[in-house]
């Protein structure tokens, strides 16, 4: 299959967005939701197909380096000084990794919620976002420049909220899209004036450009210096603040856990598989770049770091199942950003960019396999609250061995997936410095402990009354993806990840180093076994353990109060404070003087609006009077 | 004696002034039509009387003339037809009463 085929992935979607969301209501919705889920499979298949082409076809190799390829490229705007924007469709290893990963999820979905959203109000609108969403993240995959990139970023958002906010009906999941939209759009408000830094100084969009010569780019902008760190610094500092807010990193991350006020397939979709990876994706597109600020690098790993642990804690708290989900996401997603945080070409071959790709792909799989497992628990228990569940083994056979699995490889457990992603991410982190190397340890353990939690609380526990309504498994629309996502996280592991994707494009032999991979074994094993002795059986332990450390789980139940400080800096500060000057600056000088235009005005009118009688004749009396006044005028001017 | 172009202008401009007097002061809507055909009429004898001096050779003024002539004996019907479906709402042509549309 030609890589230019890969239009068709993009275009199909956007196809199936404008004739679902045109014609969607004219359709039955069966119909609706059927010709979606065909048109991803389509979508998916071509995917793989020119992903798959590009990973095993050699004539993309030159000198057992994977060359990135420029598939279409268009120019899209003049800007003048040489700049221009163009669209296009650019595919290298990581590229074509996303296609995979975001078609694979895109489809599960798709075919999930067939089941999840049946008899929902508005399927057909569900299905033409799901479609807008899946263009968009794909968009965003193969753009060839950074502001095709940008524009995509912006589309994903869009479409994020509108999925977030698709039970318009409820009052907090309308405010929930709106937090989600706003603090995006916040965040990437650095994003876009990182890019205007770069353009400037660098001339160029084009990632090929500004890949080819990193170094020299970053050197020419090295001269302008603001606080103490050059122009590209901050350029690149920005474009990470930006990932930083679609990623849910710390202090951006107030956003996701709202999110879930979306319908589950999305957050499996958007919130925990695609869209929240877009950040790191952000930061993998750039690495060359960022290798030459060694400071930002920095930065990244220590914003990651913080958020993993941050968000590993407060998970451990939370009761809403789909919340210690999200904040699981942010934590693992922060594993990601430390990893690229700390990879360095002189170190084991730059081994942390590799295992940050390799962690986003697993995750996906396997926390899109979490959500949806939540979904179909949620859908049987119609409850998100752990306090409804309990014992569901029984019940749900298939969806507790495809969570139990998810819950294994997330917690690291060999021979899942995140277990062998995760040890890279150690490995490369270990290689960089031991102190984060023994933080991040020590966060993979609280991983285990609260996905264990987690696990217990759902399937195990005590025994709720189901009487008024047996639990059962889902209809196999909703099965056949856990199925197919927990198998795959079974094998994902064991992909030679490195001779895919590295952030040079050459090869990298993954092998396991047994000094980091066995004490973050034991590590993960630690918590499961914490997990199982407090929650396996229901006691009164976990509340006494709570209790003796009110402080501590009360700020943890309570998400450390951040929401609390983002609402006292808007309200109190913003709003309170300097809002109320520019107010009463805007109440009384700025209208002010516009009502003083309009009260002359107004005076005006009314001091001469007698001379408008509407009397014809005492017009022409006047016209005829002026005119013989200007003769005179004329006559003895003349004279 | 000989007719120069001011025994042709003097009256015209009486014409005129007739014209214009009527068109002010007159509050039937008639009235005021006869008074404005009275304007019209002066100016073109004007055209003719311009051609007929200025142009000897050529018939343009008097043409248009013609046309105007024509133009007017239609706009006059028009504004007769008007004026008495006025009459037929209003019963009364007098230009004072006739507010209806005004606010």
């Amino acid at each position: 299959m030609d890589l230019s085929y890969s239009i068709i992935t993009l275009l199909l979607p956007l196809f199936m967005f404008l004739l679902l969301g045109l014609f969607g209501m004219k359709m039955p919705k069966k119909v609706a939701g059927i010709l979606g889920t065909c048109a991803m499979l389509v979508t998916t298949v071509i995917a793989y197909g020119v992903a798959l082409k590009y990973f095993f076809d050699p004539q993309y190799m030159v000198d057992g380096v994977r060359q990135g390829q420029m598939v279409f490229n268009e120019t899209w705007l003049t800007l003048g000084h040489g700049l221009k924007v163009d669209m296009g469709i650019f595919i290298d290893p990581i590229a074509a990794m996303m296609l995979i990963v975001i078609s694979t999820i895109s489809m599960m979905v798709h075919l999930y919620s067939l089941g999840y959203m049946h008899g929902e109000k508005g399927f057909q609108r569900y299905y033409a976002f799901l479609a807008l969403f899946t263009f968009s993240m794909l968009g965003l995959v193969v753009a060839t420049n950074i502001f095709q990139m940008f524009i995509f970023f912006e589309m994903v958002g869009v479409s994020s909220y509108l999925l977030i906010g698709f039970y318009y009906e409820k009052n907090s999941a309308v405010s929930a899209s709106k937090k989600a939209f706003i603090v995006t759009r916040f965040a990437d408000l650095g994003f876009l004036i990182g890019i205007m830094l770069l353009a400037y100084y660098c001339g160029t969009f084009d990632f090929k450009t500004l890949m080819s010569n990193p170094g020299s780019i970053v050197n020419s902008a090295a001269g302008v210096t603001f606080l103490g760190c050059s122009a590209a610094s901050w350029a690149l500092a920005l474009i990470f603040v930006g990932g930083a807010g679609k990623s849910a990193m710390f202090p951006l991350h107030i956003w996701l856990p709202d999110a879930m006020e979306g319908p589950t397939p999305v957050s499996a979709l958007i919130h925990a598989a695609t869209m929240v990876v877009a950040g790191v994706y952000l930061v993998a597109r750039m690495f060359p770049m960022y290798l030459f600020t060694p400071e930002v690098l920095d930065l990244i790993t220590v914003t990651g770091a913080v958020t993993a642990l941050y968000a590993a804690v407060v998970a451990c708290a939370q009761t809403d199942i789909k919340r210690v989900l999200a904040f699981s996401t942010i934590s693992q997603i922060a594993f990601m950003f430390t990893a690229l945080g700390v990879a360095r070409p002189e170190l084991h071959e730059g081994v942390g960019y590799m295992a940050s790709m390799f962690h986003l792909f697993t995750h996906a799989m396997f926390k899109g396999l979490l959500f949806l497992c939540a979904g179909a628990i949620i859908h049987m228990v119609h409850s998100n609250e752990m306090d409804a569940m309990g014992n569901l083994r029984k019940y749900m056979p298939i969806t507790h061995i495809t969570f139990l699995i998810a819950c294994l490889a997330i917690a690291g457990i060999p021979p899942f997936a995140g277990f062998f992603s995760k040890d890279e991410i150690l490995v490369a982190v270990y290689q960089q410095s031991t102190f984060w190397g023994v933080w991040m340890s020590a966060v993979a353990g609280l991983t285990a402990f609260y996905m264990f939690r987690l696990y217990y609380r759902i399937f195990w526990w005590n025994k709720p009354d189901y009487s008024h309504h047996t639990p059962h498994d889902c209809e196999w629309v909703m099965t056949v993806p856990l199925v197919i996502l927990a198998l795959i996280s079974c094998v994902a592991g064991f992909i030679p990840f490195g001779h895919f994707v590295t952030w040079n494009g050459g090869n990298y032999d993954i092998h396991i180093m047994w000094e980091v991979a066995a004490p973050s074994i034991a590590i993960a094993v630690v918590g499961i076994v914490v997990a199982t002795v407090l929650y396996r059986k229901e006691n009164s332990l976990p509340d006494r353990i709570a209790s003796s450390m009110k402080g501590l789980h009360r700020a943890a139940y309570r998400r450390f109060y951040i929401d609390e400080i983002y609402m006292f800096v808007t309200h109190k500060i913003i709003f309170g404070i300097i809002c109320r000057g520019i107010s009463w600056f805007d109440h009384n000088i700025v209208d002010g003087f516009m009502n003083l235009l309009a009260r002359v005005t107004n005076g005006a009118a009314y001091s001469i609006r007698k001379l408008q009688s509407g009397q014809i004749q005492m017009y022409v009396w006047v016209y005829y009077i002026g005119a013989l006044l200007l003769a005179l005028v004329t006559c003895l001017l003349l004279i | 004696m000989e007719l120069t172009v001011l025994y042709y202008l003097i009256p015209s401009l009486i014409m005129f002034g007739c014209g214009v007097y009527g068109f002010i002061t007159r509050k039937n809507l008639i009235a005021i039509l006869i008074s404005l055909e009275l304007m019209l009429n002066s100016v073109d004898i004007n055209f003719v009387v311009f051609n007929r001096f200025l142009f000897p050779g050529q018939m343009e003024g008097m043409f248009f003339t013609l046309f105007a002539i024509a133009i007017a004996a239609a706009e006059t019907a028009l504004a007769i037809a008007i004026i008495i479906n006025i009459f037929r709402v209003v019963k009364n042509v007098d230009v004072e009463n006739l507010t209806k549309m005004k606010y």
